[in-house]
């Protein structure tokens, strides 16, 4: 591992590696130049869910509706607040582990090691968090309606206020059955599970239920257009909100139901569109991986700062190296932050 | 290497930054929740205030992470143009050219005799 630390040997000539024309030693270089190359990994990944959004502007999932919980306090509407919490455990995971650096330069051990244990726990509530908001958007919450076509179509009352399924879905006694793999065919593995209600049933309460509306994916943009619409629900719709149906096009868009969904997977999504789903999962995912790994790294940072590698190297840049890992870590968080729960 | 920091300690500077970070945070939790009608009802350039007062305090935030936290601001400047003028001309290239051709689909979908969304 002698070659970790170049800085420190000023015998080697030029060509010998001994020449640090950027003023960084090798290991630090090639940790900055990896940051580069994933640093566009997930520029390319927020620019194809750019790209998407872009594309299905009118469509997209409003994020406040999306995540809206936060851990026991069930029911209650707290747009955002978990994922706050979780950007300053990652910020501040971020802070302890400059300090453990910054320890490091003045050759403290003990105090490395606290820092790096403390940046290794907040890297695993972080995973935890992630974890635990996955569940929530895994299993939904108020449930929808897939159309024919493919969109996806929610429930509201009279005032515009968000209906579940379960409050108005009739229990018909039809004979639903999952094929499971000892009862279905070969070719019938790929069998969904089946949703809670049946499209019939569904289809049944709203029929009973006069007061229910039909919201649809698309925004309403109060444009003069949009106000001449007669197929929207006068005095519901606000700008910038989901189109409300009146009750004739609700009966409609009821008529044409194809499935029910409940919650989001990679093929279907009761929030809307089933590409943020897709790119939510993807991004999210990719970056939790990253934290996981950077856990696991730190880890064995920790065990050597404990083993007194680093004090026996009589250098603790290894402590550097993987803290501009965790911090990059940090930094993508904060614009997966913006561009899936702010922007 | 920044030799010249080894023995300084630089804590005052990092709970400094930290709590930079935090205020930020706090403020776009606090717009993204009351989202204000001018800054959420004005267009600018295609998109409104707010979400480009959003992405304007995430580049600040990115800036303190990478110059305070990375260490960035005590590198040599051929390593820092090497990284981050890398970096921010690819990035703006590639959404320059991603976003300008979604909205063209868009409009494509939007006054297209195809339905696709029923």
């Amino acid at each position: 591992m002698g070659a970790t630390v170049t800085t420190a040997n000023k015998s080697e000539n030029t060509w010998g590696g001994g020449n640090e024309p950027m003023g960084a030693s090798y290991g630090k270089l090639m940790m900055w130049f990896f940051i580069v190359s994933d640093a566009l990994t997930f520029s390319g990944f927020l620019a194809a869910y750019g790209f998407s959004r872009f594309k299905f502007i009118d469509n997209w999932p409003i994020a406040d509706e999306v995540f809206t919980h936060f851990p026991f306090m069930h029911g209650v509407d707290a747009p955002m607040y978990y994922v706050a919490l979780m950007t300053f455990i990652l910020i501040f995971s971020s802070v302890t582990m400059v300090l453990a650096v910054d320890a490091g330069h003045q050759m403290k051990q003990k105090n490395v090691a606290f820092y790096m244990l403390l940046t290794i726990v907040g890297g695993l509530i972080f995973v935890g968090s992630q974890a635990w908001e996955w569940k929530n958007f895994i299993k939904g919450e108020f449930g929808a309606i897939e159309t024919k076509g493919g969109s996806i179509i929610q429930f509201v009352d009279n005032t515009g206020k968000r209906v579940k399924l379960e409050e108005f879905a009739v229990n018909l006694p039809d004979q639903k059955e999952e094929l499971t793999r000892s009862k279905g065919k070969w070719f019938m593995e790929d069998e969904e599970t089946l949703a809670t209600y049946s499209v019939a049933e569904i289809q049944a309460g709203f029929k009973a239920h006069p007061e229910l509306l039909v919201r649809t994916e698309k925004i309403y943009r109060d444009t003069e257009e949009d106000r001449k619409n007669k197929k929207l629900q006068p005095g519901l719709n606000e700008n910038k909100k989901r189109e409300i149906l009146t009750r004739a096009e609700s009966e409609i868009m009821v008529g044409n139901a194809h499935m029910v969904v409940e919650g989001a997977n990679l093929k279907h999504n009761e929030y809307g569109s089933k590409l943020f789903a897709d790119f939510f999962f993807f991004i999210t995912g990719f970056h939790g991986f990253h934290v996981f790994s950077g856990v696991v790294i730190n880890f064995i940072i920790f065990l050597n700062i404990l083993l007194g590698t680093y004090e026996k190297r009589r250098s603790y840049e290894m402590v550097e190296k993987v803290g501009l890992y965790w911090h990059f870590v940090d930094l993508v968080w904060v614009f997966v932050f913006t561009f899936f729960y702010l922007v | 290497m920044s030799h010249a920091h080894e023995h300084v300690s630089n804590t005052k500077r990092i709970w400094l930054v930290f709590a930079l970070l935090s205020v930020v945070t706090t403020v776009e939790v606090f717009l993204g929740i009351v989202r204000p009608e001018f800054l959420f009802m004005t267009n600018f350039l295609s998109m409104n205030l707010l979400n480009w007062v959003f992405i304007l305090l995430t580049l600040y935030k990115a800036y303190y992470i990478v110059w305070a936290f990375m260490h960035m601001e005590g590198e040599k400047s051929s390593l820092r143009w090497a990284v981050v003028a890398t970096v921010i001309f690819l990035v703006l290239y590639l959404l320059f050219i991603l976003l300008v051709e979604a909205d063209y689909v868009f409009e494509v979908f939007k006054n297209s005799t195809i339905k696709w969304n029923f």
